[in-house]
């Protein structure tokens, strides 16, 4: 039983120079799974999302988002349509307030890549400021809301960046390792938020090396190395995979 | 949607603008700058600025050209006198539209690239305008003569309405002559209307999006927003102002010169911007007044004047004084603006704004400690 796919990356291979990055890479995103991708360093995750949110190129192949090709559109397209990405180093703005970070994407959601409103007041952007409002619930940030983001510790600001992802609503949320640099506790409540939100139907694709989140998360996984996809399964199944342990998990442990 | 919506802060803002700019006359008077040619400076530079805040203070991005806007507004205001009528308002609403034009133009070039390579841009099309105004369009602009209103001029809108002027052709507002204090007038009501669209604009979702655009663009595209319109309206918007002011340079005094659009005169914005504040909404008004406060002042002084200021010390201790004080004034306040520039940017990054809300935030955090009382606000 396979369910609606919502990405699609068929063949796609990246070179940078005489670098292979990613070679022949299929993947299918399942619409509300949790899809993690897993790999030792270097071996082209997070190229593979640059490639999804099109900060990349591929040099041949095609990802396709509800059946339409993304690859070549700008990036604004690309978040326009529905896919959002989290960043792994905090992508903020640092000179606005927290409120005015997670109010921005919510603004694109309502009026889309550009709408000319100089006479309209903040203020009266009432629809706008309880969602932002409500999502900064969630991530705990609403206390400090009218802070400078800029002065916010890493922890707060990876949590900020998701929740400017989440106001979004997108079809597709795609997470570079959400938890990466965070202490166990914020991990775990990371990981909480991440399952409570699961259940509104949300796609996600997640990047991630620690396999406790991996494990606790994911619906299905696949493992990258050299820029191929070696395993793909249910979490079980890569677990007991004798190629991954090789090439992953036994270098880890 | 309420045009004239305002939240009460913002609402006191406004009010405490008008007042201080419609009492002028009055309370600058002690500065001795209570006459109205200098008064009209302030308040043209004043939105030349403000306007100029709308892109440098909001987006980052920092032009170099912003005078080409302003010789522009000049001009076709100058045209206007002469084909239409000498009624500045649609002198001003024609300088301001061609301006924008211009703007359009420039701006749809020069933001394909950012940072140096946006400031150089737009320093080359503006060095295009000042040189083509000399030289190639010399039938349009008058070349070094610069341009000006001729009695024989056919005024078509005027000669229809059988207005009629006695002596040298002046901006007339309805019958009101475009001299003196009513010229200022006209400056101050079209300074606190553009000050109240820039207030509007800075708190609007726009003025927020432009702001976030300046803290990170690359985020604004992941974030689902096309930048390059909204950079694009925010250089026509303040092309349109400093297509404004340039048309009031020409309403109170109808003749228009290429000097107007050269380099020094784009830095000069940028220096008011700076020195008041940047992305501050009354920075760049503060930082106009006092620029050009200090040129009329300082540029008024000669070495004899300055003998007679240190007349009172002994005659050696005068020479010493007037010797030392001298490269500073008359033709040389240029040093002493640069050497206030200086202080500004290295003590007071934030501009003039910055050092009043730190000098309030030290009596604020005082009174609170000699009273021990709790938070007010």
């Amino acid at each position: 039983m396979v369910g609606n796919i919502v990405l699609n990356i068929q063949n796609v291979d990246k070179t940078f120079g005489g670098l292979q990055a990613l070679s022949n890479v299929n993947m299918q995103i399942e619409e509300g799974k949790i899809h993690a991708i897993i790999g030792p360093n270097g071996a082209g995750k997070s190229t593979l999302l640059n490639v999804c949110i099109g900060r990349l190129e591929p040099t041949s192949g095609t990802v396709r988002f509800d059946g339409e090709i993304i690859t070549g559109k700008a990036p604004y397209e690309i978040n326009q349509a529905g896919v959002v990405r989290v960043f792994q180093t905090p992508e903020i703005f640092p000179e606005l307030t927290i409120l005015e970070n997670v109010m921005i994407p919510a603004l694109a959601k309502r009026d889309g890549a550009f709408s000319f409103n100089p006479f309209k007041s903040m203020s009266d952007e009432t629809d706008i400021f309880k969602e932002a409002e409500l999502v900064l619930e969630d991530m705990g940030l609403i206390d400090q809301m009218y802070d400078h983001s800029g002065s916010m510790s890493r922890g707060d600001k990876r949590r900020l960046e998701l929740a400017m992802g989440l106001v979004q609503r997108p079809r597709l949320l795609l997470l570079d390792e959400p938890t990466a640099g965070m202490s166990r506790a914020d991990t775990n409540a990371t990981i909480e938020t991440l399952i409570r939100i699961k259940e509104r139907g949300m796609t996600k694709v997640i990047i991630e090396h620690d396999m406790h989140v991996v494990f606790s998360l994911a619906d299905k996984i696949s493992v990258l190395a050299q820029g191929a996809i070696i395993a793909e399964g249910a979490p079980d199944e890569i677990r007991g995979n004798p190629k991954v342990q090789e090439a992953y998990l036994g270098g880890a442990h | 949607m309420n045009f004239f919506k305002l939240s009460p802060r913002d609402a006191l803002l406004m009010v405490v603008f008008a007042a201080v700019v419609l009492l002028a006359p009055i309370w600058m008077k002690p500065f001795g700058a209570a006459y109205p040619d200098l008064l009209q400076k302030f308040a043209i530079f004043g939105l030349f600025a403000i306007g100029f805040n709308i892109l440098f203070g909001l987006t980052g991005y920092l032009s170099f050209g912003h005078a080409a806007f302003l010789g522009i507004g000049s001009y076709t205001t100058v045209w206007t006198f002469k084909l239409l009528s000498m009624n500045p308002i649609p002198a001003v609403i024609f300088g301001t539209l061609v301006a924008g034009l211009f703007a359009v133009l420039i701006g749809f070039v020069s933001l394909r690239r950012t940072g140096i390579y946006f400031s150089i841009l737009t320093l080359a099309f503006a060095q295009m305008c000042y040189n083509l105004a000399y030289s190639v369009l010399t039938p349009i602009t008058n070349g070094e003569t610069g341009l000006r209103v001729l009695r024989d001029d056919p005024m078509l809108l005027d000669k229809a309405l059988g207005v009629v002027q006695e002596g040298s052709p002046i901006g007339s507002f309805f019958g009101i002559n475009m001299r003196g204090y009513p010229a200022f007038y006209f400056c101050a009501v079209i300074l606190i209307i553009g000050f109240f669209i820039s207030l509007r604009i800075f708190r609007s979702p726009f003025g927020l999006k432009l702001r976030a655009i300046k803290s990170n663009q690359n985020r604004m595209r992941y974030t689902g927003f096309n930048t390059r319109p909204y950079l694009l309206w925010a250089f026509v918007i303040s092309g349109m102002y400093a297509g404004m002011a340039g048309s009031m340079l020409a309403v109170t005094d109808p003749l228009a010169g290429a000097e107007r659009m050269q380099w020094t005169a784009s830095g000069e914005v940028v220096l008011m911007t700076i020195l008041g504040g940047v992305g501050t909404l009354i920075g760049p008004m503060l930082g106009a007044v006092l620029i050009k406060y200090f040129e009329n002042i300082f540029s008024a002084f000669n070495e004899s004047a300055l003998h007679d200021m240190f007349s009172f010390l002994p005659s050696w201790l005068e020479t010493v004084m007037v010797t030392v004080v001298h490269p500073f004034v008359g033709e040389g306040w240029h040093l002493t603006l640069g050497s206030l520039f200086m202080v500004i940017v290295i003590f007071l990054p934030g501009g003039l704004v910055e050092g009043a809300t730190r000098l309030f935030k030290r009596r604020k955090s005082d009174g609170v400690t000699n009273k021990n009382s709790g938070s007010e606000n």
